[in-house]
């Protein structure tokens, strides 16, 4: 496999997964601007926060909106992390790399991308957004069902799934990261009607809204919830979920090369300090530091895969 | 027919004799045509491009920054040849093929055409198709131009003529066969009734012929690549799908390196080196140290390589010079000076501008003549005189003028037409034919059939992809 085929796989499903959360994360905010009456704004304000561009945005729309918000995340051409960029992004990465994927996955994703771009040609608004954001998540999660069920398990397949979970524990991380605040353990502020639903919030971002509560009973916490985000290995998009399986393909590649890789070391150790971490001490370090912390250790991860698999020299 | 109107059909059309009666090779066609449907079929019309579209057959137009991908139009009537004339074309393919790739070999090394008077020096020298570079030099295996695309049209008084050559990087394979695939999924019932010739195997033919014209390892564990300029290449599509389907990797110049004196690609574990390269890069581009050294699409040293031997490169560099519109107006005497036979296919009548008595005809009959640029490509650059006006026709007049030698005319041709489906019904348009031949040592393979491609635009004589052109299955029948 070419080096350059695997900086292509491998982005091609961060793109895909960066897709498919970003469409969470917009379901969520709007479900809750439903069902809530006030600091509905704030929803919003925290989109273009997990994208990292809100300046960006106040630049060229001046205020926040929904409407402008959900358009600019969704259809924008010049916002890089749009789902219109990021789509095309994942497809021109098909492309390129098309003769190492099965002709399923190609053109699921090239169909996706013609489908999407049609629907976007006009504004979305409150009648399609929930038909539009639900096209976005069932076509990626069925890119990542062809991907399961039609490619060998080879290298290619295994560059697939490390690029997944890479991109989705740092989407994880940053949606938690956007919230910390919410999360603090402030007296004050527990148990507020607010509180709730920016709670809500981060669940349903995550689709972990219906497990959480199955398994805690509706008690709502900020210790409860962090761990469940952070530290819970059942849950598929938590931090510890997307460690372990980084860690595992790292293991199955290195088998399939017969080679240990620094990647694997690094993921390894990077696995271990997070079956040994508590929310305790997740707290007592501060949770936004924390993750600020878990994010460039994922970088220096993904740096280390990078020249591993000789992506760019 | 009850329902397809076939009243706009031109006098020589190769699916019927008159309207009323079809050609014996279309016989069986427009009997399954004859039942069906006009609306139906047009719904099949618009489901096989949205196929092509799904599929992601795509390419993008020179010169359109904004180069949206577009697919070429694919028509759904195709057109068939009966095995007899196939038989014909394809022996005179084999002959003249063979001849060319002797021309290329004496031209780079003894030059006992030019010795003979055959072919005027002139021709070689100051020709950038011909490169110094391989002066002296025989390709692994002996063969210059290993995949070729011989351009044919049909004409009334003699039937199959070559229009052109090519024989540096002919494209359109990979439409040949997707459009094979795409009629299989909507027509399966017309190929259980009639019986054509497969051209869904061509991708094996290529590996293996390629594989034959590396003869130094014999255990047939060559490792071959595809060298693409990149996704931004209008053909990027054919170069995927020729790598898919060969099962071979398909690289960049900058995946490229030149290790222990062989061009070796980087993997995922390290530099892999490379036994044979099909490139889809123009000659100039290939070496930056030999050639354009602002080349990025290239690699560095990868003539050395190539010239000790330890490389094949498909097709050879400077086998462009075959195909010059200059020499062409030469290959029948080409044919017979290596061959020592007639050649069975003609060429088009030829007219080079740079011999004194040919430009005085064709300045004097320019509003009936095609005139084309010797070095030009794609349909551009070129006048056809009965279509033009005369205001275009006297500043061609003064280009020809100023620059003959950059200059050839033919007569226009009666091009022979196919239907296509329009949205009245049947509807004659003007065709050619590109048919793929692999060279190795040990054969020369014609896949039967080829690329069709059609000028939609009624009456254009133009087939070009960038110009409104589309294609066409190519059938040829087999007989029993």
């Amino acid at each position: 496999m070419l080096g350059k085929t695997a900086a292509h796989i491998f982005w091609m499903f961060r793109y895909l997964e960066r897709c498919e959360n970003t469409a969470r994360i917009i379901n969520a905010s709007h479900f809750i601007s439903l069902t809530q009456k006030q600091n509905i704004t704030n929803q919003w304000d925290s989109i273009l926060n997990v994208g990292g561009n809100k300046s960006f945005f106040l630049s060229k729309y001046g205020e926040v909106k929904k409407s402008t918000v959900i358009n600019f995340t969704l259809r924008d051409k010049t916002n890089p992390s749009s789902v219109l960029s990021l789509i095309g992004n994942a497809r021109q990465n098909a492309r390129v790399v098309r003769n190492n994927l099965t002709k399923e996955v190609f053109e699921t994703i090239n169909e996706t991308y013609h489908i999407l771009s049609n629907i976007f040609k006009r504004p979305i608004n409150e009648k399609n957004l929930l038909n539009t954001l639900s096209i976005i998540r069932t076509k990626c999660q069925l890119a990542r069902g062809t991907l399961h069920g039609t490619m060998l398990r080879d290298d290619t397949y295994i560059l697939a799934r490390m690029g997944t979970f890479i991109e989705r524990a740092d989407n994880t991380s940053r949606i938690l990261d956007i919230k910390y605040y919410v999360l603090l353990p402030s007296v004050g502020f527990v148990g507020s009607n607010v509180d709730n639903a920016q709670w809500e919030n981060i669940l349903r971002s995550v689709s972990a809204y219906r497990s959480y509560n199955w398994l805690n009973e509706y008690e709502f916490n900020p210790r409860g919830i962090c761990k469940y985000l952070i530290l819970d290995e059942r849950l598929p998009r938590s931090l510890i979920f997307c460690n372990l399986s980084i860690y595992e393909n790292l293991v199955a590649i290195s088998k399939y090369y017969d080679k240990n890789f620094n990647s694997l070391i690094r993921s390894e150790k990077f696995y271990e300090e997070m079956l040994n971490l508590t929310i305790e001490k997740v707290f007592e370090e501060g949770l936004h530091e924390f993750l600020v912390r878990y994010l460039k250790n994922l970088f220096i991860l993904s740096t280390i895969i990078e020249t591993d698999f000789r992506f760019y020299k | 027919m009850s329902n397809v109107n076939v009243s706009k059909l031109y006098h020589f059309d190769e699916m019927f004799d008159n309207i009323f009666k079809p050609n014996e090779c279309y016989k069986e066609y427009f009997e399954w045509l004859k039942s069906e449907d006009l609306k139906n079929l047009k719904k099949k019309q618009i489901e096989s491009n949205e196929f092509f579209k799904k599929t992601g057959i795509t390419f993008s137009v020179y010169g359109n920054l904004e180069a949206e991908e577009r697919i070429i139009p694919f028509d759904i009537i195709p057109r068939v040849i009966s095995e007899k004339k196939w038989m014909f074309i394809s022996k005179g393919i084999k002959q003249r093929v063979k001849a060319i790739n002797y021309f290329l070999h004496d031209i780079y090394n003894q030059q006992e055409i030019i010795k003979a008077g055959i072919l005027p020096l002139e021709l070689i020298k100051n020709n950038n198709s011909f490169l110094n570079e391989m002066i002296g030099f025989t390709p692994p295996g002996g063969i210059f131009t290993h995949i070729v695309g011989i351009d044919l049209v049909r004409t009334p008084n003699e039937d199959f003529v070559v229009l052109e050559d090519n024989t540096r990087t002919p494209s359109g394979v990979s439409y040949m066969v997707e459009n094979r695939q795409t009629m299989l999924q909507m027509f399966p019932e017309l190929f259980d009734k009639i019986k054509i010739k497969n051209v869904t195997n061509y991708p094996i033919s290529l590996l293996r012929s390629l594989k034959e014209c590396y003869p130094k390892k014999n255990d047939s564990k060559q490792v071959i690549a595809i060298l693409t300029p990149g996704p931004h290449n209008s053909a990027y599509f054919e170069h995927s799908f020729l790598a898919d389907e060969m099962g071979i990797e398909l690289v960049e110049g900058n995946d490229l390196k030149i290790k222990d004196k062989k061009v070796s690609m980087r993997t995922t574990q390290g530099y892999k080196p490379i036994d044979i390269i099909y490139r889809r890069v123009d000659d100039y581009f290939l070496d930056p140290l030999t050639f354009n050294p602002k080349s990025i699409l290239g690699v560095p040293g990868l003539m050395d390589v190539y010239k000790s031997g330890n490389l094949t490169i498909a097709n050879a560099p400077g086998s462009g010079i075959a195909d010059d519109k200059a020499i062409y107006s030469y290959i029948p005497d080409i044919i017979n000076f290596y061959t020592g036979e007639k050649p069975l296919l003609k060429n088009v009548k030829t007219w080079r501008c740079s011999e004194k008595n040919h430009l005085k005809y064709v300045l004097d009959n320019l509003d009936s003549l095609v005139v084309k640029e010797v070095h030009g490509s794609g349909g551009y650059g070129m006048l056809i005189g009965p279509k033009s006006t005369n205001k275009k026709i006297e500043s061609f007049r003064k280009k020809i003028i100023s620059n003959p030698d950059k200059y050839i005319a033919q007569p226009t041709l009666e091009l022979s037409t196919v239907p296509v489906l329009t949205n009245k019904g049947l509807s004659s348009r003007h065709v050619d034919l590109r048919p793929f031949i692999l060279v190795s040592p040990k054969s020369i393979n014609i896949t039967p059939g080829g690329l069709t491609r059609v000028a939609l635009k009624d009456g254009s004589l133009v087939v070009n992809s960038s110009q409104g052109g589309g294609t066409k299955d190519t059938w040829i029948l087999e007989d029993f």
